[in-house]
C-alpha cells in the first residue's frame, strides 16, 4: 500500500467528513434545544442553497449581497417553521415529531423543485477547480474552504453558546421546566434554534452545491448529516465535528478498499454500517449525553 | 341520528367482545364490503386497475406497519426493505416452478426471517434512534437489492413477474386482479379487527405503553417486539408481492426504495396509529390526492390560459403530499381515524348530548 496515496485518502476524507460536519451541526443545534431530531435539514439545505442562486442569479445580485440576504431570509424562515409546525407538537410522541420534519422535508424539498426546477446549477463561488498542491498530495480547494467553513462556525458556536443567549439556549436543553420556571422564554430559544439552523443549512447548501451542483442531490446528505450527528452524540457541536472528520476518513479509506471487491458503490454501505454499528454499540454517541430512562 | 344509541353500555362479557360493539358500524363494514365486491362492475376499469387496486394493497401493507408501529410502538423506516424481500422472494420461487400460492407464502416467510433482524435493534435502542436504526438498515438492503445481479436481475435492471396462478385460476384480468387484492385486504382487515381482542393484541399494546412496565407484568417484551415484527413483515412480504403480482408486473429496486418506506409511515400516521379504518383513510389520501390535485392544476391553468413549466408540474405532488403530512400532524397529531372517532362518537349521542348543556 502507498502511504502517500493513503494520506491523501485520509487528508480529503477528513475534509469531506469536515464538511459533513457542516451540515450536522444545524441537526445538533436543534437537537440540544428541543430533542427534536429535525430530518428536514435536507430540504433547509437545498432551500438555502436555491435562496443563493435565486438572488444572485435570477435577481442579478452579487454574491456578497445575494448571501447575507439569504441568510437573513432561511433565519426568518426557520423561526417560522419552528412556530407554525413544530411547537404544537410540542411533548407529543416522537413518531408525530419525527413524521412532521419527514413531512416537511418532502414539503420543502418539493416546493423548491417546483419553483426552480430540477436542473442542476452551479454557485460558482469563484474557487479555482484545481487542486492544491502539498507536497505529493493533492486536495481540492473548495473542500478546503468549506472545512475552514466549519471549524469557523464551531469556534462561533463554542463562543455563542458561552454569551447570555447560549447560556438559555443551554439551560433549555438541560431541562425544558426548570427554565421555564426560573423565566427563560423556552419557546424563543427553541425558534433561534431553528433559525440557526437554517442559517447553517444556508452555509452548507453553498459550500455543497458549488462541490456537486445545486439540485436534489443536496437533500441526500441527511442520511450522512444524522450518521456524523449520532455518532458524535446528538447533542454535542464538537461532537459533530470531530464525528464528521472520523466518517469521513473511514468512508474515504474503506471505500477505496472495499469498492474494487464490491464492484463500486460502497460508500453508502460504510456510512449505514457505522450508523448501525453506533446505535447498537454506543447510542449516545462519541460526546452525547447519557439519559437514563426511568419508568 | 344514525345509530340509534346514545353510548356503548355493555351488560356482558359477550357484548364486551364483540368486534363491532354498534350495529350501525358492523352494517357500515358489511355495506363497504359488498360495495367493494360490485366494484368491477360499478367502476370503469381504469379506475379500478389505477386506483382502486393500488389502494387496497398499500392498505394491507399499511395495515401490517400498523400493527409494529401502531399497536407495538416500535417504529420502522424500513418498511419498503421488508417489502422487497417479499417481493422478490416470491417472484423468483414463481419463476423457479412453485404454485403462486407457496411463492406468496415463501415471500412472506422469508420476509418475516429478514423482518426480525430488524427486531434485534428494537431490543437495544428505541424511539428516535429505532427510526433512524431501521432507516439505515434500509439503506443497506437497497444496496444489497441494486449490487446483486442474482437478485434483481442486475442494477437497473427489472424482474418480470410470471403469470399469477391461484388455485388454478390464471388470473389476467383486470377484475381478476382487483379481486386478488381485494380478498388480501379483507384478510388482513380481519386479522386486524380480531388483533384488538386477542392476548396477543393487548401484549403488544402493553409493549408499547412501557416495556419495562410489560416485563414487570409478566409480559416477555422481547419475545413480543421479535414477534409484532415478523408478523408485520409478513403482511408486508405478501403485500410486496401481490403489489408485483397484480399492479407492477416488474419488480425492480426503486420500487422499494427509502422514500417508500417514509411513504408506507406517512399512510399510517396520517391515517392515525392502531387505527384499522384510519390506515384506508391514510392511504387514500397520500396515495390518491397529490395525483388528483397535478390533474385539478394542470386543467385550471390550462382554463385560465397559463403556462405552467412542466417541471413545476412534475413537482406539485410531491409539495401537496408533504403538505398533506404537515396539516394533517397540525389539525390533529392523532390523524384521520381520529377525526372520523369524534365525528363518530358525537353522532353516536346526538341529540342527547345537547341535554346536557
Amino acid at each position: 500500500m502507498d502511504w502517500i496515496f493513503l494520506a491523501e485518502l485520509a487528508i480529503n476524507g477528513a475534509l469531506t467528513g469536515l464538511l459533513y460536519s457542516l451540515f450536522a451541526i444545524g441537526l445538533v443545534l436543534i437537537y440540544k434545544a428541543s430533542s427534536v431530531p429535525n430530518l428536514a435539514q435536507g430540504g433547509l439545505t437545498m432551500l438555502g442553497a436555491y435562496v443563493v442562486l435565486a438572488l444572485s442569479r435570477d435577481a442579478g445580485m452579487p454574491l456578497g449581497l445575494a448571501i447575507p440576504l439569504a441568510v437573513v431570509i432561511m433565519f426568518g424562515l426557520g423561526f417560522g417553521i419552528e412556530r407554525v409546525a413544530l411547537r404544537r407538537l410540542a411533548g407529543r410522541p416522537i413518531i408525530m415529531i419525527l413524521m412532521m420534519t419527514l413531512g416537511l422535508d418532502i414539503f420543502l424539498r418539493g416546493t423548491t423543485l417546483a419553483i426552480w426546477g430540477g436542473t442542476s446549477r452551479s454557485i460558482e463561488l469563484g474557487v479555482s477547480y484545481e487542486p492544491l498542491f502539498m507536497g505529493d498530495i493533492l486536495i481540492s480547494r473548495i473542500h478546503l474552504v468549506g472545512a475552514t467553513v466549519a471549524i469557523v462556525l464551531l469556534a462561533a458556536f463554542m463562543v455563542f453558546f458561552r454569551t447570555r443567549i447560549g447560556i438559555k439556549l443551554r439551560a433549555i436543553a438541560d431541562d425544558y421546566m426548570a427554565s421555564w420556571s426560573v423565566g427563560i422564554s423556552v419557546e424563543r430559544g427553541v425558534g433561534l434554534s431553528w433559525a440557526l439552523a437554517s442559517v447553517v443549512a444556508v452555509a452548507a447548501g453553498i459550500i455543497w452545491g458549488e462541490i456537486q451542483g445545486v439540485d436534489q442531490g443536496l437533500s441526500l446528505l441527511l442520511l450522512k448529516g444524522l450518521t456524523v450527528a449520532i455518532l458524535g452524540g446528538l447533542d454535542s457541536i464538537l461532537g459533530a465535528v470531530v464525528a464528521g472528520i472520523i466518517l469521513g476518513i473511514v468512508e474515504n479509506v474503506g471505500a477505496d478498499f472495499l469498492d474494487p471487491l464490491v464492484g463500486g458503490g460502497s460508500r453508502e454501505l460504510i456510512v449505514a454500517a457505522v450508523l448501525i454499528l453506533t446505535v447498537m454499540i454506543r447510542p449516545h454517541g462519541l460526546f452525547g449525553r447519557h439519559d437514563i430512562e426511568r419508568v | 341520528m344514525f345509530y340509534r344509541l346514545s353510548g356503548v353500555r355493555h351488560a356482558d362479557y359477550v357484548s364486551d367482545s364483540r368486534i363491532y360493539k354498534v350495529p350501525t358500524d358492523r352494517n357500515l363494514a358489511v355495506f363497504f364490503l359488498i360495495i367493494g365486491l360490485a366494484a368491477p362492475f360499478i367502476i370503469p376499469s381504469l379506475y379500478l386497475n389505477s386506483y382502486m387496486l393500488p389502494w387496497l394493497i398499500w392498505t394491507a401493507a399499511a395495515l401490517g406497519l400498523n400493527l409494529v408501529t401502531g399497536w407495538a410502538g416500535q417504529l420502522h423506516l424500513g418498511y419498503a426493505a421488508v417489502m422487497a424481500v417479499g417481493a422478490y422472494s416470491a417472484i423468483h420461487a414463481a419463476r423457479f416452478g412453485v404454485p403462486w400460492e407457496f411463492a406468496l407464502i415463501i415471500g412472506g416467510l422469508a420476509s418475516s426471517v429478514i423482518g426480525s433482524l430488524f427486531a434485534f435493534a428494537a431490543l437495544r435502542v428505541k424511539g428516535l434512534y429505532l427510526a433512524i436504526t431501521t432507516l439505515a438498515m434500509q439503506f443497506v438492503m437497497d444496496w444489497v437489492l441494486s449490487h446483486s445481479p442474482t437478485i434483481s436481475g442486475g442494477s437497473h435492471a427489472s424482474l418480470q413477474s410470471p403469470t399469477l396462478t391461484l388455485l388454478g385460476q390464471e388470473i389476467t384480468s383486470d377484475r381478476a386482479y382487483y379481486y386478488v387484492a381485494f380478498g388480501w385486504c379483507v384478510l388482513v382487515t380481519i386479522f386486524m379487527l380480531n388483533l384488538k381482542r386477542t392476548g396477543l393484541g393487548r401484549a403488544l399494546v402493553a409493549v408499547r405503553e412501557k416495556d419495562y412496565a410489560a416485563a414487570i407484568l409478566g409480559v416477555n417484551s422481547f419475545y413480543y417486539k421479535i414477534l409484532a415484527f415478523a408478523t408485520s413483515s409478513f403482511i408486508a412480504g405478501i403485500s410486496g408481492a401481490i403489489l408485483v403480482a397484480t399492479f407492477f408486473f416488474l419488480a425492480a429496486p426503486e420500487q422499494f426504495s427509502v422514500n417508500v418506506s417514509i411513504q408506507v409511515l406517512a399512510m399510517v400516521i396520517v391515517g392515525g396509529l392502531s387505527s384499522i379504518i384510519g390506515s384506508y383513510f391514510g392511504v387514500a389520501l397520500i396515495l390518491l390526492v397529490p395525483g388528483v390535485v397535478n390533474t385539478v392544476v394542470a386543467s385550471v391553468s390550462q382554463w385560465l390560459g397559463m403556462q405552467v413549466n412542466v417541471e413545476t408540474l412534475a413537482h406539485i405532488p410531491n409539495a401537496v403530499y408533504g403538505a398533506l403530512i404537515v396539516v394533517v400532524l397540525l389539525i390533529e397529531p392523532l390523524g384521520l381515524g381520529k377525526l372520523y372517532g369524534n365525528v363518530r362518537d358525537y353522532l353516536m349521542v346526538w341529540p342527547f348530548d345537547q341535554l346536557r348543556k
